[in-house]
């Protein structure tokens, strides 16, 4: 459990029906970006099938940093995935804005991806073959209106170290060269798959930094997944997943900086 | 320069090694290609060139003698266009130092100026001057094979009588590019010369003075060949016409049309065999390479590239890989063509090559290539680009394995768990298993072919010299003789025995077919000269009728029992028709035979003899030479031995270039597949190794599940690899068989053991590369990355 020892109550919302869950959002909270509705997902792992996703309803909103909390196996990677246009749903709708996810093609969902979404992966995904800032170039090429790769990368502090392979740079320097790939395009939404999830605790903070700044400086919605609860306490909202739904929503009356975090 | 396209030039770096092997792979298939069809186009387009600007006649006639006059009333004939009349004889050449009999064919020029056809390409010296009879220009391979210049001199015996003559040029004629002597196998420079000399002494010392025995001509262009043949066929009839012929019959055009023809063959059946292989290794490989950049792939998209930029990018690394391939066989083919090329100056003496690479060639060789490649990776990335990036993120499901068949008959406890891995993986992917088995199969199969020309040769010589020609000597008389000459030939001493042959030139007809060959009439129960059947059985010789090789049968539609025409092209000319008596399969030639007795009948004449084998006493050898150059009714002697020697000499010059070349590129396939296996594997695989490091295996027992792998494919490929190289060579010879000879399929053990040597070693060379890296694995970083 992801969230053990995180010691705070189950707030009451969590155990009411998720669409209820969303009706009680404060009208503060900004326009919807993202409006999903019952999503399901069924994948074939080999001989397995797993059903990841049990209908989900969910909403997010511009600007604002979302924590996906929940176990291994839990279903977040593959909302988030679908969210991002890497995949689809078995059932159910997804509108980011007013594009139906759902409904688009492969190419609409790549044109998709390369103009509102950014990404970082857990194992960060960078083409071993080129630099830090090359890599955040193959990015910056095919978006509209994109920082400089330089620029995006001292953002990420590492402007000292735009010409290093990925195999010469530490693993949270690597994971910062991909949060400026992904937020070098200034994407609408920036999703990250476990970004501390293969770093120690002094590293996650100097990455989760990177994305709080970004979402602040750049007003980039952020959705973060993670399975220590310890890091919820940077979102805005938290947001539990179990066994394919959601468990629970809540909203961080303190916001804490990423400095502040211990775990 | 975009970052994808640097992402493109350090991966083809990084990825020099297998890139390497790819492209030479693929540089051996465009290089034979290339080398096979520029030689054709050189050979054809030179010997055009040399046909057109050195007047090659279109029409041959020999007769037996007409006077000068007649010439006017040939060249007044509808269709002829020009007309030129010759002496041309049969002569024997002494040179000094030179023991043995060296027979040729000299031919008259005119006294002034160059021949109207048929002139000659000097490579050295002049023509002749009017006035003198004692100049010669001499056949430049003639020249070469006994190292004689203009100044020289050597001997001729005509008619018994010794003629002194100075060399004055070497020259090269478009009507002897292949100069064979009549009865032989293959050119043999040093003991056939072609000579020419002055019209007015040539026709004297063979008194054809005011008159000519040959006649050559071309025809006006809208002219029909046979009928201009016929007419003359009616004005030569009363001067002892021996039959004109056309181009397509003449002996030299004859012998260079087969062997293009078989050249053309063999650029339809080698190239595709080795660009081919080579396109399939390419499509096998590339696809494995990319299926190892699944992820990277997954990335591309995930970050918002289209599935056609993700396409194009590995399109173009394949590209890359291709063209340098393309390019490194481009060159390699150009360099092979000049040597190709000059081999068949071994056997056709052309004045000059004129190389060309035809663009059409090269276009060929380039689309086939690209089209190679990128169907390859078209599919693959098609696939890998079709996954939802979220799923080619994630690691691979673990793949389904199950126990093999070994261990479930049982086996099981017998195995080793690193052999069970082996096993388990093979059977895993059998496709893919399979695939890399037919792989390296196929390079091994190429393998075999280049041997396969030498073991069949060499096998048909053997039955050729060994079996069938079994004379010390043959001697060939001027004209048909009575057979009391063996008497006198018996009576010199040192030969130990003797038999008598009578060759006579024929056309034969069924219907609308026609050959023109010879039949040789062998004397009943003779012993040198044996009649043998593709099962090296002797045949005998019917009383009656007449025995044809299959091949001959085949091409005049004729089988035992048919009546078929023959047409005697010397004498009377008399026109009969004869009963098919047998077929027989036979390796070389397309003659007839008969029985001598009958064929005398045939022909109405008396125990008449064109030539006699002999056996002799070797250690009378020399005199014996020079008792028969003396003989004036002796037109040529031919020496088995020299004959074998010859024979094996032109195969060393010929064979072993394409022995060589062919091992060269299929060693390469061989390592081209192995390591790019070898390597693959090693990249899908080096977390499973390396995790088993971590548990404690040590480098040998990795090396061993990777290698023993690479050792169980190479190990079920060689004998595949054996069966396709048979099947190979049937086809080739099937392709290569011509009026010449028909191929049998002859593979010696030494080539099997050849071919599987090469490929092992190929595999051994691969693993220990492949090896190194297994030592160097980095388990860390191998197991904190994501599969």
């Amino acid at each position: 459990m992801g969230d053990q020892g995180s010691g705070h109550e189950q707030a009451p919302a969590a155990r009411r029906e998720p669409t209820d869950a969303f009706a009680a959002e404060p009208a503060d909270a900004g326009e919807s970006v993202f409006h999903a509705r019952g999503l399901t997902k069924v994948y074939r792992m080999g001989e397995v099938r797993v059903q990841a996703l049990r209908g989900v309803d969910l909403d997010l909103y511009r600007g604002e940093f979302v924590v996906l909390l929940g176990p291994s196996g839990s279903g977040k990677s593959t909302l988030l995935n679908i969210l991002g246009g890497l995949d689809v749903p078995t059932e159910g709708t997804v509108r980011y804005e007013d594009h139906d996810l759902t409904v688009l093609d492969d190419a609409a969902l790549t044109r998709y991806r390369r103009e509102h979404v950014g990404f970082v992966f857990q194992f960060y995904n960078l083409i071993p073959s080129l630099t830090a800032r090359e890599n955040v170039a193959l990015v910056t090429e095919i978006a509209e209106h994109p920082l400089a790769p330089e620029e995006a990368l001292r953002l990420v502090g590492l402007g000292e170290r735009l010409d290093h392979f990925p195999a010469q740079l530490s693993g949270g320097e690597q994971q910062r060269v991909a949060i400026a790939r992904a937020i070098a395009k200034r994407p609408d939404v920036l999703l990250c798959d476990e970004p501390t999830g293969a770093l120690d605790v002094k590293t996650g903070i100097v990455v989760l930094e990177a994305i709080a700044d970004v979402n602040r400086e750049l007003g980039t919605t952020a959705v973060v997944i993670t399975h220590n609860a310890d890091i919820a306490q940077i979102a805005d909202r938290v947001i539990r997943l179990m066994d394919g739904r959601i468990a629970g929503i809540e909203r961080n009356a303190v916001k804490k900086a990423p400095r502040d975090l211990v775990w | 320069m975009g970052a994808l396209d640097r992402k493109l030039w350090r991966d083809v770096w990084h990825l020099r090694g297998q890139a390497l092997a790819i492209a030479l792979v693929l540089a051996s298939g465009v290089a034979t290609f290339i080398m096979f069809l520029a030689t054709l186009d050189t050979l054809q387009i030179t010997r055009a060139d040399f046909y057109r600007d050195y007047r090659f006649a279109e029409v041959f006639a020999p007769l037996k003698r007409a006077p000068d006059g007649l010439r006017k009333r040939i060249a007044a004939l509808p269709g002829v266009d020009r007309v030129d009349t010759r002496v041309v004889a049969p002569v024997i050449i002494d040179i000094a130092g030179f023991d043995e009999p060296i027979t040729g064919i000299i031919t008259s020029v005119p006294d002034h100026g160059e021949p109207v056809l048929n002139r000659l390409y000097l490579k050295s010296g002049r023509m002749v001057e009017a006035g003198r009879d004692d100049e010669v220009i001499v056949s430049e391979a003639f020249a070469d094979a006994h190292r004689l210049q203009p100044g020289d001199h050597l001997s001729l015996i005509i008619k018994g009588r010794r003629k002194r003559l100075r060399i004055i040029g070497t020259a090269v004629s478009p009507e002897y590019i292949h100069q064979l002597r009549p009865g032989g196998v293959l050119p043999d420079f040093k003991r056939f010369g072609v000579l020419w000399m002055a019209r007015t002494p040539l026709a004297s010392a063979y008194d054809m003075e005011g008159g000519f025995n040959d006649v050559v001509l071309t025809l006006d262009p809208r002219a029909n060949e046979q009928d201009v043949i016929d007419r003359l066929d009616e004005v030569l009839a009363p001067y002892g016409g021996l039959g004109a012929y056309g181009r397509e019959d003449q002996s030299s055009n004859r012998f260079l049309s087969e062997e293009l023809k078989q050249l053309q063959n063999s650029s339809t059946i080698f190239p595709i065999i080795f660009l081919g292989v080579a396109a399939f290794l390419l499509n096998v490989v590339v696809s494995r390479l990319i299926g190892t950049q699944r992820d990277q792939i997954a990335t591309l998209k995930a970050v918002g590239y289209s599935n056609a930029a993700v396409v194009s990018h590995y399109l173009k690394l394949v590209l890359l890989i291709v063209l340098f391939g393309v390019l490194l066989g481009l060159g390699l083919g150009a360099w092979l063509t000049k040597s190709l090329a000059e081999i068949y100056m071994v056997f056709f003496r052309l004045p000059y090559l004129h190389y060309t690479l035809p663009p059409n060639v090269i276009a060929n060789a380039v689309l086939v290539s690209l089209a190679a490649g990128l169907v390859g990776t078209w599919f693959a990335v098609r696939a890998a680009a079709r996954l939802q990036p979220a799923q080619a993120m994630r690691p691979e499901p673990p793949a389904i394995y199950r126990e093999t068949v070994i261990e479930r008959l049982g086996l099981k406890r017998a195995l080793s768990a690193p052999t069970r891995m082996i096993l388990r993986h093979l059977g895993h992917r059998p496709l893919k298993s399979a695939l890399s088995v037919l792989g390296i199969a196929l390079a091994c199969g190429i393998m075999t072919t280049g041997r396969f020309q030498t073991d069949t040769v060499n096998f048909m010589m053997n039955v050729h010299f060994g079996l069938s020609q079994r004379q010390d000597l043959a001697v060939t008389f001027v004209e048909p003789t009575s057979r009391r000459v063996l008497n006198d030939l018996l009576a010199l001493p040192g030969v130990t025995y003797g038999e008598v042959y009578r060759s006579v030139p024929v056309r034969l007809r069924n219907a609308h077919y026609s050959e023109r060959t010879a039949i040789q009439g062998l004397e009943s129960g003779g012993n040198l000269h044996r009649l043998l059947d593709t099962n090296l059985d002797t045949i005998q010789i019917p009383k009656h009728g007449l025995v044809l090789t299959d091949y001959l049968g085949k091409l005049l539609h004729v089988r035992p029992g048919d009546l078929l025409t023959v047409e005697v092209l010397e004498g009377a000319r008399p026109v009969r028709q004869v009963r098919v008596a047998a077929l027989v399969k036979q390796y070389l030639g397309v003659s007839g035979y008969m029985d001598l007795a009958a064929l005398n009948r045939l022909m109405r004449e008396g125990r008449a003899v064109s030539g006699a084998y002999l056996d002799v006493d070797s250690a009378h050898a020399t005199s014996i030479y020079h008792r028969l150059k003396e003989m004036p009714r002796i037109a040529g002697v031919a020496v088995r031995e020299h004959e074998m020697d010859n024979f094996n000499r032109v195969m060393e010059e010929t064979m072993l270039f394409w022995t060589a070349i062919s091992t060269v590129f299929a060693a390469l396939i061989a390592v081209g597949v192995v390591y790019n296996s070898a390597r693959i594997t090693l990249t899908e695989r080096s977390r499973e190794l390396a995790s088993l490091r971590v548990l404690g295996f040590t480098r040998g027992e990795i090396s061993y599940i990777l290698l023993g792998e690479l050792a169980l494919l190479t190990l079920a490929a060689i004998p595949l690899g054996l069966l396709i190289g048979r099947g190979l060579c049937g086809l080739i010879a099937d392709m290569i068989q011509s009026d010449l000879y028909r191929v049998p399929l002859i593979l010696e053990p030494a080539t099997y053991a050849f071919a599987a040597s090469v490929v092992l070693i190929a595999a051994a060379a691969s693993a220990l590369l492949v090896r190194r890296r297994l030592d160097h694995l980095d388990l860390i970083a191998v197991l904190k990355t994501k599969e």
